[in-house]
């Protein structure tokens, strides 16, 4: 028989080398996100190009919808732009939630037609992907969502439910590993749903 | 150590103490740059509390009173509109946990998965403990007959050497 002198020590040892090794791997980052199989919560924003239109929840309801949360200060939301505009030319439904401090009513040092200039402009040099853009004003719905910087995108489906919340950018790898699986299985219920209706 | 040389050292600690006392409360007015105000001393005292006790979700380890990330100053804004409503600690602090889950709250709640941070340390005292206690070693008779024997051995041996 084995000593369990030397025995307990050593399974003891592997235990923590195991333990500590997936700790390479993990992402502190990486957190369940809270927004996920709820609502999107009950909103009334501006649109961010024409304040006296104004946006609620029915802007989400029988479309499946990406929300991408967006600034022209974040460089990496500059990075997926192209990408975005290219899934949209494919048919992929596309909402801002513009995100800016620096419009803040508070503390914001730019005027809203200064930043309308600057969409303008990022969107013209790198594409512009939106159908349209909701501008969050004082960021309170980013908030409701648990957004906690920008780029972060949602997949919003029929109902109004969120299904996907991505934090970072997307590119070809994230969309196809995290979206098209749920964003397919959408479309296909979206079209069954619409041949129904018009038959 | 003359008078002289007291009296310095005397005024040099002084100085000192007020200086790092001077430099905490200025970083304790640098963590809230908002200015808020508030309509009772007990929202004032509520607001302080809850900014160090829920922790920014973007920075890897810091409360929202001293983070000047962009969502923390949104939060900072969040707790005072909250706390100026009239809503309690508990109410603000549900608020965010339902946004931002438990990672958000510097108190971690007890579950399956957490309910380790509690136990192990308890475990590893108690199997140190025990490992300790089967170790001690037994004092028999014969032990100590033998150790006497050496011990007159050894003397014999000094006794041989003077």
């Amino acid at each position: 028989m084995i000593n369990t002198r030397f025995f307990v020590p050593l399974v003891a040892f592997i235990a923590l080398v195991f333990f500590l090794y997936q700790g390479l791997f993990s992402d502190p980052r990486e957190r369940d996100s809270q927004a996920l199989a709820k609502p999107m919560p009950t909103f009334s924003l501006p649109d961010l190009m024409e304040p006296s239109v104004i946006y609620t929840n029915d802007v989400f309801t029988d479309e499946v919808s990406l929300l991408n949360i967006w600034g022209v200060w974040c460089v990496t939301c500059a990075v997926e732009l192209p990408y975005l505009t290219e899934l949209s030319e494919q048919g992929v439904r596309f909402v801002g939630l513009y995100y800016d401090q620096d419009l803040d009513p508070d503390f914001g040092t730019k005027t809203l037609a200064r930043v309308q200039q600057e969409v303008i402009e990022t969107t013209n040099q790198l594409g512009n992907p939106f159908l349209f853009n909701i501008f969050d004003v004082y960021r309170d719905t980013s908030l409701d969502l648990g957004v906690t910087g920008a780029p972060e995108t949602l997949l919003i489906d029929q109902q109004g439910i969120i299904r996907v919340h991505h934090i970072g950018d997307i590119n070809p790898r994230v969309w196809d590993s995290k979206f098209v699986p749920i964003y397919n299985e959408l479309m296909a219920q979206q079209s069954l749903h619409q041949t129904e209706n018009h038959p | 150590m003359n008078l002289l040389t007291q009296r310095f050292f005397l005024i040099l600690s002084i100085w000192a103490v007020l200086m790092s006392s001077g430099l905490m409360f200025s970083n304790d007015a640098q963590a809230t740059q908002e200015n808020y105000q508030f309509a009772t001393e007990q929202q004032r005292q509520d607001f302080k509390r809850l900014t160090k006790e829920l922790r920014c979700p973007m920075c890897q380890n810091q409360n929202i009173a001293d983070s000047d990330a962009m969502i923390s100053h949104d939060m900072r804004r969040k707790v005072y509109q909250l706390v100026s409503q009239g809503k309690d600690h508990d109410q603000v602090i549900d608020f965010m946990r339902q946004r931002y889950g438990d990672f958000v709250y510097y108190q971690p709640p007890v579950n399956n998965s957490t309910i380790w941070l509690w136990i192990l340390p308890f475990s590893v005292l108690l199997i140190g403990g025990w490992i300790l206690f089967k170790r001690r070693p037994e004092i028999t008779p014969s032990d100590t007959q033998a150790e006497a024997d050496l011990l007159a051995k050894a003397d014999e041996m000094l006794e041989k050497d003077k």
